[in-house]
Formats: structure tokens, sequence, C-alpha cells
């Protein structure tokens, strides 16, 4: 049978995502700009023998999205970057009690209240941890519609695979624009659940799942659990690799900037600038190897050009994976109107 | 000859970590009495809440989530909602049930929730030192409050058990003691109510439970136990709603 295929928004192939990966539990507060996927799962979700429930702030849903987890079910919150920074205590807990739950951020501007435009400005928020302690999401960015839906299947996956919170990092523009949409039929990857949920001490001793561990050593070795945990996600690194040996530029970008910087390197390929282009979909795990890969590969000496919806976040990242072998150039653009793909060839021409 | 008096089976026996004359350990018991007597240990689950009361998954022999601060009303609708069949109860402290996580408690009564909240009230902060809670009673003394609990500045204590039986979603709502052998007995009746809200289907369940705390009341355990009849003119206890009751009427 041939797959459907729809026009929606970003946002709501997140949702159809999430129905898609057998998403049993959608709990969360209105934000603009997402909440179509809220209204989408309230309508779709008790179909399907799921749970839709409204909650009265942000720090209700998440907490209700550790309960559910904790049972084994697959679980979801989604919100906007103002709503997001009131989860953040319970990211913490979440990834410390190794839940695997699902967090989709469609962010706006900000600091603040901000705006409802577009922006990038979550980067740190999202990759370095947002909360107390030593610990990380997986994080996604989709960059169109068709991805925003697959990545949200995967993002179920990971969670499930490495009992870690893995976080959907889309935006106000991906979320909101209309594109075609092919409802694939995905192979659904499940993990045992069985083995750690709390379901009732029924033929098997009571278990406890806790991150107090007020023992130094036991914190310790527990802290060391959770890095090694972080350093085996590198296996399921994901990026977009559009770079030359011949090239002298990459430019690097995520998420809807990288649907415009693509244009713009392509555009500049065309009138012969030696540009590639670079685009990490798992934000954690950074794909810093291939980084490293793709200078060692150069024939020319590069320079890497990192344009973001920010005043400059991931540029940090692309340093840290460069490791002082090339030039690093921010090309920040703060939420604002986005800039064209004709804008972009002129800085990069400029860089 | 019939036993008729045993040790819960779903108690741990461990040595409880409680300060002498503590009423956690008697509330702990009550619960693992109620647990069995209702049959219900291998389909429930537990929220430790942060507290002195974090460390319920080392006494009671259920599974166990330990949820953030304040959150353990909210954790448990997750738990509920996601699995039905399950019988959920909250074990709390005032601060972490009418301070930080008031929201949540006060939320979950009102939709309704099927689960069973338990709040230790002991009218101050046990774990972090004895400071002033919401239940602190006017006059009161405790580390925040150096001369006394005055309304004027610090305002009142909120009368949950009353203000939670005038909840729709609310089953069950009253407020128990522990200090006298008698209240013990209608404490373990209560408590049975507030899971038999749940088990029914009817809705919230709530109870609360003065509890002495020795130490931060700078008490011995004798006098603090004593001390629980004058936080009674406060507090006053008894059932406030009782569908089960209406029910079986």
């Amino acid at each position: 049978m041939k797959a459907k295929k729809v026009l929606v928004k970003g946002v709501e192939a997140i949702a159809l995502g999430a129905l898609e990966a057998d998403c049993k539990c959608y709990f969360g507060y209105p934000i603009t700009p997402q909440n179509e996927i809220p209204e989408l799962m309230a309508r779709e979700l008790p179909k399907r023998g799921g749970v839709f429930l409204q909650a009265e702030s942000e720090l209700a849903a998440i907490n209700m999205v550790l309960g559910a987890c904790a049972t084994g079910v697959r679980a979801m919150t989604s919100s906007s970057s103002p709503g997001i920074s009131l989860m953040c205590e319970s990211f913490s807990y979440i990834a410390a009690l190794e839940l695997p739950a699902v967090i989709v951020n469609v962010m706006r501007g900000g600091p603040g209240l901000g705006g409802i435009e577009a922006s990038q400005g979550d980067y740190f928020q999202a990759v370095k941890g947002s909360g107390h302690g030593d610990f990380h999401f997986m994080v996604l960015a989709p960059y169109n519609v068709q991805e925003a839906y697959e990545l949200t299947v995967k993002a179920f996956e990971f969670a499930e695979k490495y009992r870690n919170p893995v976080m959907i990092l889309s935006d106000a523009i991906l979320g909101q624009m209309k594109e075609p949409l092919i409802l694939k039929k995905l192979k659904i990857k499940k993990y045992p659940t069985d083995t750690w949920a709390l379901t009732g001490a029924k033929g098997r001793p009571s278990r406890i799942i806790k991150s107090l561990f007020l023992d130094s050593k036991e914190l310790k070795e527990r802290n060391l659990k959770l890095y090694k945990k972080y350093q085996k996600m590198k296996e399921d690194v994901l990026f977009e690799n559009l770079v030359n040996e011949e090239d002298e530029i990459v430019v690097v970008a995520f998420g809807s900037m990288a649907r415009i910087a693509k244009e713009a390197c392509l555009n500049l390929r065309k009138k012969g600038y030696k540009v590639g282009f670079f685009r990490p979909i798992t934000l954690f795990p950074f794909p810093e190897k291939t980084i490293q890969d793709i200078i060692k590969g150069a024939k020319n000496q590069l320079k890497f050009v990192v344009a973001e919806l920010n005043c400059g976040q991931m540029v940090e990242d692309v340093k840290l994976a460069v490791n002082g072998k090339a030039p690093v150039i921010s090309l920040p653009y703060p939420p604002s109107v986005i800039p064209f793909p004709e804008e972009l060839e002129k800085d990069i021409i400029n860089v | 000859m019939s036993k008729f008096f045993r040790f819960p089976k779903s108690l741990k026996k461990t040595l409880f970590h409680y300060c002498p004359g503590c009423h956690h350990s008697i509330v702990h018991r009550l619960l693992c009495e109620v647990i069995d007597e209702l049959k219900i240990q291998e389909k429930s689950v537990g929220i430790a809440s942060i507290g002195c009361a974090c460390f319920l998954y080392f006494y009671i022999d259920v599974d166990i989530l330990e949820a953030p601060h304040g959150r353990a009303c909210a954790a448990a609708t997750g738990i509920k909602r996601a699995k039905p069949e399950l019988i959920v109860f909250t074990y709390q402290g005032d601060g972490d049930f009418a301070a930080i996580g008031f929201n949540e408690s006060f939320h979950s009564a009102l939709r309704g929730e099927k689960i069973t909240a338990i709040m230790i009230n002991n009218t101050v902060y046990g774990m972090t030192g004895g400071q002033l809670s919401p239940t602190t009673v006017p006059g009161q003394k405790t580390t925040t409050t150096p001369e006394g609990r005055d309304p004027n500045f610090w305002g009142y204590p909120p009368k949950i058990a009353e203000i939670f039986a005038g909840l729709d979603g609310v089953a069950f709502s009253g407020r128990f003691a522990v200090n006298t052998p008698k209240r013990v007995l209608e404490t373990k009746k209560a408590l049975k109510k507030a899971f038999l809200a749940q088990i029914h289907n009817l809705g919230f369940g709530y109870i609360e439970i003065l509890s002495a705390c020795p130490v931060n009341w700078k008490l011995d355990p004798v006098n603090a136990n004593k001390k629980v009849d004058e936080l009674i003119k406060f507090f006053p206890l008894g059932t406030f709603k009782d569908k089960i009751k209406e029910k079986e009427e």
C-alpha cells in the first residue's frame, strides 16, 4: 500500500510521529507556537486507548510525564521556551531516574517572555543539561516537516534504548510552516521496560525508582554510570554532510536555519565558490568526530562558519570539535525576521 | 491458638531511621496494615516525597517512585492515568503537600484523581531543621520565626482537610492523629477509607495526620505527644467528607 501524503504543519508532524511511535500518554500546558500538538493529541489519543491530559502548569505536566514513564508506557510533553524553562527541575530528575521521556521544545524568541518568532536561543539549555547536576538529554533537531515526523519516532526509540529523556528541538518557523508529509509506516523499535518499570510487585520483589544517594560512593558510581551512557549515545549520532574535499568554507547550521544555509551553500557552489554544508541532527551527542574527519580529509585550509538564530551558541561546540585546527566564525541572527538565503550568501562571502 | 497480631506483610523488617517519638513510624505501620487488609500490595505504587519520609521505600514493601519536591500528586496522576489498574498513593509532609506542592495537590483533588494522598502535618519543616511551614500555628516558634508565628506578618495556616472536603473531586477528606491508642485505631479506619475512595473509583482520597516532631519542637517524646493535643485546638480532628459512607447508606 502506498503511504498517505498529507499537507501539515511541523508541529502536527511531531504529533503524528508520536502517534506512529505508539505514544500512549500526553501531558501538557498550552503555549504558543505549539498548541497544535496538544490539540491533535486531545483528538487522537483517546481514540487509540491513550490518555490526553491538560495539566495546571508545565511543572505538573512534566511530573505527570515522569510518573507515566515510570510505569513503562510511552509518554511525552511539548512546550515552547518559557514553558520548557519551568520544567527544568524535573528534567534533572527524569535523567537521574533514567526514565524514557520525550520532550518537544518548539523554540520561540527569548529571553523572558521574548516573542513568538523563530529562535534557536535554547540551544545551550537543551544541549548542556537544563537543570542541576551532571546530566544530558539526547537532542534531535529536525529541519523539515518530514524529518519532524521521523525524528519523533526515533526520539521514542532512543528514549527507551538509553532510558534517558530525549528532546526534539524545533522552532516557531519549523513548527508553523506547512509541507507535504508522507506518512510512512515505520518499523517501530521497542525495548523491554518490564525489567525496571513500576507496575506493582506481583510475582517479583518490589522496585524503587529514586535519585537520592546519600552514600558518596554510590552517588559517584551513579554519575559515572550516566556518563558512560552519554558516551555510548555517540553510536547513534546523526548528521547531514555535504562537504567536498576541495571545499574552503564549511557552513554549519541546524534546524530551520539549516534550511536557509543549505540553500545558500548550494547557490554559492553553483556560482563557483568552494562551500560545503554540514548539519548536526543530533545536537547531543554532537557529531564532533565527523567534523574532525572533515578537517582531516580537506585538501585546503578550512574555515568554519556557524549560522544560528541566536547570538552564537552552537558555535562553541563547533569550536570544541574543530579544536583549534581551523578558524571558526559565528554568523549570529538573533530572533527577528529570519534571513533569506541571499542575505546569508552575502554574509558567507564576506567571511 | 490463632494469631491476631502480627508484623505487617508489606512492612520491611528493618530499623526506622526516624527520631525517637516521631509519628512517621506509627503511620508507616498503619499504612502497611491497610495495604495488607485490602490485599493491594501487589498492585500498589507509592510516591515518596521530599522530606523526612523520603526513605519510605526502605520500609514499605511496594513499588515506589521518588518524586521531586512537591510534585508527588502530579507524578501520582501520571502513574494512575497510565495504569488505572494500579493503586497509587502519595506520602507527603506539610511542606511538600501544602507549600511547594499546593498547586499540584489542589488540582489533583479538583480533577478527582483516583489516588490516595497522605499528608503528615507536624507544623514544621522537619528534615531541614524545623523552619516555618504553612501549617505552623499562630505563636509557634520555629527556626525562621524565632519570636513565634505572627499572623499579621505570616498569615494563617491552611486547614487543608476542610478545604479539600469542599471540592467536588474529593471522595474522602479527614484529619486524624496518632498520639493516643484510640486515635491510632481511628486513623487506621480513615486511612482504609482514603484507599477505598480510590478502589471504588469515587475520587481523590485525602487524609491528614497530625504528627509529633519532638526534635524540632524541642520537646521530649512524651511531651511532644501531649503537644499534639494543643494542635488539635487549631486543627480539629474528624472526617469532613466521606463519599464511601454516603454510598453505603
